[in-house]
């Protein structure tokens, strides 16, 4: 682990047309360790994480204000390549969404974009992001199958694959076990503690107990703003703010 | 209790009421078929299907008449496969652009003057081609006659535009937002996003458009009789005028003296008209079906 700060946000809002989601936060995640961002439905966190690799630039009526930088660029400056970015900032979603596409070529559909068209760099690359994901075992006799036939917990493995083929230098996690039951959850989290070695996470949460197993720093978050930023092990023991405290203690949300 | 009883007796006559309803177009569709079928087949005795589907000379009025429906089967097919080569690219590309380019505004302006071109009379887009197409063809090409084989399939082009338009943009709309948001967030571009991932996620939905466009476009009457100049022969290129077998069943019934030979041929060519837009139905259902896409993540 390094302390390095590898992506921040700077005074940032944002704006889905009149209505403020996020109201100036100013937060840093370093290299190579897992933040979890936590906070009751509607709190904006969710808003806040698609923020960092414009994911909200695809809905009309939003606009940001501040910086969110990456290794201190700000990705909103009018020079940036979004889909530079992406590249860079890899997301897995909520929600398991494969393409209705074999599973190699779900995997292979960055690498192609990529350009890379050679057969067998396609199949190693494939064959590592597979395994990085610890799903190879499970599906390396049927890659030829949809990725839909695999099961929830599978898919979103595989979306998790999708996203490290590319090799990205961040992965953003929006609640990636929401949908899952407790085993695919389990898996999930052991694979977040293992690619943390590799990459820069940060993930969001609707569960407490999740944040205190994955996570190194834990964020609050509440109605747009951000509470308190702390080591996750400090905030589940000895908040500083009562908000917190009240949250993670389940007074509310 | 007395209400109870009159529900009892009264549920049954309701859902039976409506299922007459629903039997009834079903009902006269059996029926049409049937009286198709009974006029049709006579014809049959006078000369073979063979003969009938492959002679190459429609002369159902000298003597001796010759019923041979090839040219029409051929001015048909003709028009159909022009026409949908231009009306796909032109329908989807619109469905793209109106559901993922556009802009709220445009899609508004759009999509309504789109529809608004289904529901102009084929007799006005058939006056359309007749007065202000043929000639404008017949100067540029230097044709004998601008009533041909490319002004019909221009007009009926131009009508199954908002069938393909509209059924292939259903299509493209139900691709769950998911599978773009999944896309872009690997770096994709949005035309490659469109390209890559939802346009082969809608295929199945656009088959179906581009089928249903062709039978569409088969069985137009009117504009066909206008436009297509009406020679029974064998097209031998898209500026020769014909006669498809709409236009030429519209243009004989009246002529052709109850039950005789002529009158069952013509039947029997509607026959051949109802067994072709019935397998394009049956191909888009299955296309449909079989390419059916299965959603975002089950869990």
């Amino acid at each position: 682990m390094s302390n390095n700060i590898k992506m921040a946000t700077e005074n940032m809002s944002f704006y889905y047309g009149d209505f403020r989601a996020i109201d100036n936060i100013t937060l840093g995640f370093r290299e190579n360790y897992v933040t979890a961002l936590i906070g009751p439905s509607g709190c904006g966190k969710s808003t806040y994480i698609r923020t960092l690799n414009r994911m909200n630039d695809i809905i009309p009526g939003t606009r940001v204000e501040g910086k969110v930088l990456l290794d201190g660029e700000n990705i909103y400056a009018s020079s940036v390549d979004v889909v530079e970015i992406r590249k860079r900032v890899g997301m897995v979603f909520q929600k398991p969404n494969p393409f209705p596409k074999t599973i190699f070529n779900d995997v292979a559909y960055g690498l192609r974009l990529k350009g890379i068209k050679n057969r067998s760099e396609l199949q190693d690359r494939v064959e590592a992001s597979l395994k990085a994901a610890a799903i190879w075992d499970e599906v390396k006799d049927r890659l030829n199958k949809s990725a839909l036939s695999l099961s929830g917990g599978q898919q979103q493995r595989l979306c998790i694959a999708r996203a490290l083929a590319i090799e990205p230098e961040v992965l953003l996690m929006d609640e990636p076990a929401s949908a899952l039951d407790p085993i695919a959850t389990q898996k999930i989290e052991e694979l977040i503690t293992e690619l943390k070695k590799n990459y820069t996470i940060i993930i969001v949460t609707h569960n407490m107990q999740q944040a205190a197993r994955v996570s190194d720093i834990t964020a609050f978050f509440y109605m747009g703003k951000l509470i308190e930023v702390n080591t996750t092990e400090k905030m589940f023991t000895r908040p500083s703010k009562k908000q917190t405290e009240d949250y993670i203690t389940g007074r509310f949300g | 209790m007395k209400r109870a009883r009159l529900s009892k007796i009264k549920e049954p006559v309701i859902e039976n009421l409506f299922l007459l309803f629903a039997l009834t177009s079903i009902i006269i569709l059996a029926l049409i078929v049937v009286f198709l079928f009974k006029e049709g087949l006579p014809i049959f005795g006078k000369v073979s299907i063979k003969d009938f589907l492959f002679g190459k000379y429609w002369y159902p009025t000298y003597d001796p008449p010759e019923f041979g429906i090839l040219p029409l089967i051929a001015a048909s097919i003709l028009v159909t496969l022009l026409a949908s080569v231009i009306a796909v690219p032109l329908g989807v590309l619109s469905a793209v652009y109106i559901s993922e380019i556009a802009g709220r505004r445009i899609q508004e302006i759009l999509k309504p003057i789109i529809e608004l071109l289904a529901s102009l009379p084929s007799v006005v887009i058939g006056f359309f081609g007749m007065v202000v197409l043929a000639p404008f063809l017949q100067d540029v090409f230097d044709i004998a006659t601008g009533l041909n084989g490319l002004n019909a399939s221009l007009m009926l082009a131009l009508m199954s535009v908002p069938t393909i338009s509209s059924i292939s943009e259903d299509a493209i709309h139900s691709v769950p937002r998911e599978l773009r948001e999944a896309s872009l967030a690997l770096g994709a571009t949005k035309w490659e996003t469109i390209s890559r991932v939802v346009i082969p996620a809608s295929l199945s939905g656009i088959c179906t458009a581009a089928i249903l466009g062709m039978s569409r476009a088969i069985g137009e009457t009117m504009v066909v009789l206008m436009v297509a100049g009406g020679a029974a022969a064998i097209p031998e290129s898209i500026f020769d005028p014909c006669r498809p077998m709409p236009a030429s069943i519209a243009a004989e019934m009246a002529e052709a003296p109850f039950r005789s030979y002529h009158y069952h041929a013509l039947f029997a060519t509607g026959v051949v008209l109802f067994v072709m837009t019935l397998l394009f139905n049956v191909i888009a259902d299955c296309v449909s079906h079989k390419y059916k896409q299965v959603g975002t993540a089950t869990l």
